[in-house]
């Protein structure tokens, strides 16, 4: 590059041919991606049922929006959803944050182990979500089976009919599919730690317990950051695992915002007001985005080379 | 802190490895268990194993046609993006320009876009271009997600060659086009296959979008026809955890093939941010 400004006008032929280079997929992405966002904040102005197509879409304002607001069940999917995030992610974070620990130290046959997590993070969620919706059932569920002979249970608990039952397999699904993920993203942050501060720490007298809380947690923030918030955006747009395991079910009782907006718009047709949850949705996407990208460009900044 | 200390980090990773093959094991004796012993007392051992339900599963099921479907709409768009993403990440990777930034910035947001907010229009305008429940009807939704993972795959892929190889192909009086296709190229052909692999898992597992816009078992993917899998009296088990098993088989074993690379990749994409 600093070869090229001997050359009058070298830098702007290498604007061209980097907009060149950019632009099919650039262009790709605002008309496929961009484009069908503002297309969707149109159409949440907009009465549009495709059942009844003799009403035409009247131009409604923000009537699809206040609607939304006064709508027990859009509160109830915002809570479903909540409820799944806090309760997956926590128990990611943690679980991921041992398993990580442990992984950095015991080295042998790490490769393995380390290929062996991947497995379920990379499968189809609707398998990972068939996989225990079987484990929970509850005629040939092996969750019944166990906790009826280590005498917890004397008879069958149906999980699904159950509205807070049915959360545990839920929850425990997207647990063993993502802890992995989120062990590997911290593992990567845990190797990345100059282990001549544990020297240090070890001879300032540091324990083991002493050195974790402060050395590898201050240092891993980082790390727990990126992890914590890739883990909540992609709890709270949370579908095909409720949508297998439950279906929402039973009644609403665990139906996230995703479903109640692909409901809206696909079950009852209603694109419209679909149209207006599904504004809801990125908004709410795009606000913790932005926390993202605010707490992780000041860790950034403060981190050292 | 790397040394071997107790036995409480190898208690954990046996645990781990337990608690991640359990259901996997599970799910493949079951799968091999005749369907009236399914509703019996589980046993973690089977006393007879048979292949019935992988038989049903391709004779009476046509599960080939979902694998079809599935495999076109993936390769096509992982082929589609490798081809038209890895120009665009070189550029943003490696050559100077305003804007450069932003771009990034904008990409890597869209990779967090919330496919569910995006249903409506592409419903609306796949209606219109009748490509429902059609291959192209697939292939143009993936690319929203698609395109911008694979960019931002091989951006960090390309940020790692060293800078002084184009240098020096440049120097000797080759063009820019003709550095990145003769040198750059086939340097970054391990990270292109990283790339297409994680792509094609992303494609292969999709289900929000295969559900929306396919009508039938004709083009419905994978993952759809196995969620919709219906039995006459009762939830056929013994075929759903066969056809997991089939769609999970592939992806295990290029995510064991290629571990190595694919957790480069993503931390790379990930931490580095």
């Amino acid at each position: 590059m600093r070869g090229d400004k001997r050359f009058v006008g070298a830098e702007s032929r290498e604007a061209r041919l980097a907009w060149a280079f950019v632009l099919p997929a650039l262009g790709t992405i605002l008309l496929i991606a961009l484009f069908p966002l503002a297309w969707t904040v149109w159409e949440s102005l907009h009465v549009h049922d495709l059942r009844m197509p003799w009403r035409g879409q009247p131009f409604v304002w923000l009537a699809n929006y206040a609607e939304v607001l006064t709508d027990g069940r859009f509160w109830g999917a915002m809570l479903h959803t909540a409820i799944f995030t806090v309760g997956s992610v926590t128990l990611e974070l943690v679980l991921g944050l041992v398993l990580a620990l442990a992984l950095n130290r015991a080295y042998r046959g790490r490769g393995l182990v380390r290929a062996a997590v991947l497995v379920p993070w990379a499968i189809p969620t609707v398998v990972a979500a068939l996989l225990w919706r079987f484990m929970f059932d509850a005629q040939a569920g092996i969750a019944n089976a166990v906790l009826m002979d280590i005498g917890i249970m004397d008879r069958p608990f149906v999980w699904f009919i159950h509205s807070a039952g049915a959360w545990v397999p839920i929850i425990l699904a997207d647990v063993w599919k993502m802890t992995p993920f989120v062990a590997l993203l911290l593992l990567a942050g845990l190797q990345n730690i100059d282990t001549s501060l544990y020297e240090a720490a070890r001879i300032d007298g540091a324990g083991p317990w002493r050195q974790f809380l402060h050395v590898t947690l201050p240092l891993l923030k980082p790390a727990i950051l990126v992890a914590l918030i890739f883990r909540t955006l992609d709890a709270f747009r949370v579908f095909d695992l409720v949508f297998v395991l439950t279906g929402g079910g039973p009644g609403t009782s665990t139906e996230p915002i995703a479903l109640y907006t692909f409901n809206a718009l696909l079950q009852n047709l209603r694109f419209g007001y679909g149209s207006a949850l599904g504004v809801v949705v990125f908004v709410v996407t795009f606000a913790l985005a932005m926390l993202y990208i605010r707490a992780l460009g000041v860790e950034l900044t403060q981190a050292p080379e | 802190m790397r040394r071997l200390t107790g036995w409480g980090p190898v208690l954990v990773v046996g645990l781990l490895v337990v608690a991640t093959a359990f259901p996997f094991y599970w799910a493949i004796v079951s799968s091999l268990t005749p369907e009236a012993r399914l509703f019996e007392a589980p046993s973690l051992f089977p006393s007879q194993l048979v292949f019935d339900h992988y038989r049903a599963l391709f004779d009476q099921r046509d599960f080939w046609i979902p694998i079809r479907n599935s495999l076109i709409v993936a390769g096509n768009t992982t082929a589609f993006c490798v081809l038209v993403g890895s120009l665009c990440a070189y550029a943003l990777a490696r050559l100077q320009f305003r804007w450069k930034r932003p771009i990034l910035a904008f990409i890597l947001a869209v990779t967090m876009f919330p496919q569910i907010s995006i249903v409506s229009p592409l419903y609306l305008l796949l209606r219109e271009l009748r490509l429902i429940n059609t291959y192209p009807g697939l292939v143009l939704p993936y690319l929203t997600f698609a395109m911008p993972l694979t960019v931002w795959l091989l951006v960090s892929f390309f940020r790692q060659l060293p800078a002084e190889l184009e240098e020096a192909a440049m120097a000797d009086g080759a063009s820019r086009l003709r550095a990145f296709w003769e040198i750059i190229l086939p340097l970054s052909l391990p990270g292109l296959a990283t790339t297409a692999i994680l792509t094609l898992v992303y494609c292969w597992n999709e289900f929000l979008f295969a559900l929306s816009f396919t009508l039938g078992p004709e083009r419905q993917t994978v993952p759809v026809a196995i969620a919709l899998f219906r039995g006459q009296y009762q939830v056929p088990w013994g075929q759903i955890l066969a056809a997991a098993v089939v769609a999970t088989a592939p992806i295990a074993l290029l995510v064991l093939l290629f571990q190595r690379k694919i957790v480069q990749g993503l931390t790379a994409g990930a931490v580095k941010g």
